[in-house]
């Protein structure tokens, strides 16, 4: 039995649909984050765990216990929002106290718990300071020490970096799934940044209109993305028109005949289907592995420091892909003809 | 390059506050000359020596502040209510709460008579009780205009909904988020209404006339038509405290939480620092 779950939620507004059968098993400890575009439903998914929505129906259960109609302030909840919602009126020490009043502890207690949680958030020396008097980075952290407090049995972030300078969001980032994994608390993220989704999870819901897409390791999404908009979504996809050459799986793409490491699945009555390919399983160095070339035109060429991008065109099919800048290489010219390489097991079939 | 004096907007400048001063000037003048051939606080003196200011004052200071209690108790939940629940309904609670502006004095308090008079279904006016209970009420109402639009502009600066989520998956009940998260935060706002409240009902004259308390109100008009020099000190006196209310509101508002009346001798290094 899983510790956090979610059984084929549904939430409409109105007329509108917002969240259509969304189901989602969390294991107690587990880091899970919901990636997905604006407007998906992440809030609202993450909003009914902590109670602030209703399910239209749909059932979710914490630890075992039916908590569909239990009210937020019952639940036992810790909460992080975007802006911060620290109370202005309060200190950074009132402020992770709050809780723990409520829960009554005592003064010598609360005391206690309110220096243990400025610790794990590295602010002791601020404790007097009111929100107005703190940086976002710090205030965000304050957020997630009072939410941490009372102890709560899961942890919910909405977008709570997203207010943040870029250096902060990753440095924070870091710090919160460091926290999280020392204490073991069960961890609902929510995100529109896929490489924030993907560098702190242990597993990732990628959401799209209402619903998961997919819902798997890092790895798992990036590697074997399911469906076309996952793939699309998370991180950059070559998307190649193919043609089923001869059952099962030899196809054509740009000209080029490839052995696919699967059985199509999907070709319309002429045989089309679509490929995907990583840009990083794309090289201008022939190596191993890498049975298929494309040869192709160079259209552009995109020096980004570490890493440059280019597009190629083969045979009416538009390729982009991340080479190693290094010292002595010499990057293709525009305009050049040049081959790239790919290892055909690296190319798989969009379902959807 | 030096910049020409600004001439024609200072001497209108000049000219409007004259409208203004001179005849705050001249009154202060005309309060100082009670005792004839000399300058002098005499009409202040025997302002503050007469029992009837001081019971009379005493009586509207306290109706006053408990109006401001019972406002500030009923105005507080109801424009939070608003604002976090029924929001479309806010144009339609802020023209009521207008309503005291629209209606005369007059009309509330005969409204009041007949509702409660001796022969209705709550007598209230038959006792004194009742009657002090009754113009505490028509106070209330009265100050509505100023108290919800002060409270509803405090509400308007937090983020209400977003502080009460926060409060709730603390595990904080309603009740408990109104009183030590929403109330806290719009304290500068109702300290705002409460001074106008204050400054409103003091003096107030209708009402307290009508049902015949012993207010202020009444007094200083008894006052102006008995007394020559004696107003004009009054006058002053209420102008001063009128402009005490204004700073002392200037002054709540703008006081941060965990600010200090007076800074400290030794400075706290309180710069904003980044993470
Ligand atoms: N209280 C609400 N009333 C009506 N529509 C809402 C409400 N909350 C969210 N929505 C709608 O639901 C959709 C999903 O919203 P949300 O869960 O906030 O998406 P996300 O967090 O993924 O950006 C949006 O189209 C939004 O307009
Ligand atoms: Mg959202």
């Amino acid at each position: 039995m899983s510790f956090l779950s979610i059984t084929n939620a549904v939430k409409t507004f109105g007329t509108n649909t917002v969240v259509k059968g969304f189901d989602l098993a969390v294991e107690k400890g587990e880091f899970v984050s919901f990636l997905g575009p604006s407007g998906c439903g992440k809030t609202t998914v993450l909003r009914m765990i902590a109670g602030f929505e209703r399910p239209t129906s749909g059932k979710i259960t914490i630890d075992g216990r039916d908590v569909t109609d239990l009210a937020p302030n019952k639940r036992r909840i810790g909460m992080v929002f975007q802006a911060y919602a620290l109370f202005p009126n309060m200190n950074v020490a009132g402020n992770i106290a709050f809780g723990l009043k409520i829960a009554g502890l005592g003064k010598a207690e609360t005391e206690a718990r309110v220096q243990e949680m400025l610790g794990l958030i590295g602010l002791s020396h601020l404790a007097e300071r009111y929100p107005y008097e703190m940086s976002g980075g710090q205030q965000q952290r304050v957020a997630l020490a009072r939410a941490l407090a009372p102890k709560p049995q899961v942890l919910l972030l909405d977008e709570p970096l997203s207010a943040l300078d870029a250096k902060i969001r990753v440095s924070l980032r870091e710090e919160i799934r460091d926290i999280q994994r020392r204490l073991g608390i069960t961890t609902v993220f929510v995100t529109h940044d896929q490489e924030e989704a993907m560098s702190i999870s242990d597993r990732i819901v990628v959401m799209n209109g209402g619903r998961a897409d997919q819902i798997g390791t890092p790895s798992e999404i990036y590697n074997r993305p399911s469906t076309r908009f996952v793939a699309g979504f998370v991180g950059t996809l070559n998307v190649l028109r193919a043609r089923l050459e001869r059952q099962p799986q030899t196809v054509t793409v740009a000209g080029t005949s490839v052995q696919l490491a699967q059985p199509v699945r999907t070709a319309d009555a002429d045989g089309n289907l679509s490929l995907a390919l990583r840009p990083e399983a794309l090289s201008l160095r022939p190596s191993e592995g890498r049975d298929v070339a494309f040869d192709g035109l160079v259209k552009s060429v995109n020096f980004m420091g570490s890493v440059i991008r280019i597009r190629m065109d083969v045979g009416g099919e538009a390729i982009s892909f991340d080479m190693f800048n290094s010292p002595d290489l010499v990057p293709p010219a525009v305009g050049a003809r040049a081959t790239a390489h790919a290892a055909s097991r690296d190319m798989f079939e969009l379902t959807a | 390059m030096k910049k020409s004096f600004p001439v024609v907007p200072v001497l209108t400048a000049l000219f409007a506050a004259s409208f203004f001063v001179v005849p705050l000037i001249a009154t202060f003048y005309f309060s100082l000359k009670m005792t004839r051939g000399e300058l002098g606080f005499a009409a202040y003196a025997s302002v503050f020596n007469s029992a009837e200011f001081l019971t009379t004052i005493t009586y509207s200071t306290i109706a006053s502040l408990v109006a401001i209690l019972i406002g500030a108790v009923i105005i507080v939940p109801t424009a939070y209510w608003v604002r976090l629940k029924v929001p479309r309904l806010r144009p339609v609670v802020e023209f009521i709460s207008l309503l005291p502006l629209v209606v005369p004095p007059v009309v509330l308090v005969f409204g009041y008579i007949r509702l409660f008079g001796s022969n209705s279904w709550l007598p209230l006016t038959t006792t004194t009780a009742g009657t002090d209970m009754l113009l505490v009420l028509g106070y209330v109402v009265l100050s509505m205009p100023y108290m919800f639009r002060a409270v509803d502009n405090g509400l308007a600066v937090i983020d209400i909904a977003t502080l009460t989520e926060a409060a709730e998956s603390l595990g904080a009940s309603r009740l408990r988020t109104i009183a030590t998260v929403i109330f806290p935060n719009v304290r500068a706002a109702i300290i705002s209404g409460a001074f106008l409240t204050f400054s409103i009902s003091l003096g107030e004259f209708v009402l307290a006339s009508l049902l015949n308390r012993p207010a202020f109100g009444p007094y200083l008009v008894q006052l102006g038509q008995d007394r020559a020099y004696e107003p004009a000190a009054l006058a002053i006196m209420s102008f001063g405290f009128t402009w005490g209310c204004m700073v002392l509101m200037q002054v709540f508002a703008t006081r941060k939480p965990g600010q200090r009346w007076f800074p400290r001798l030794t400075s706290r290094p309180a710069q904003r620092t980044t993470a």
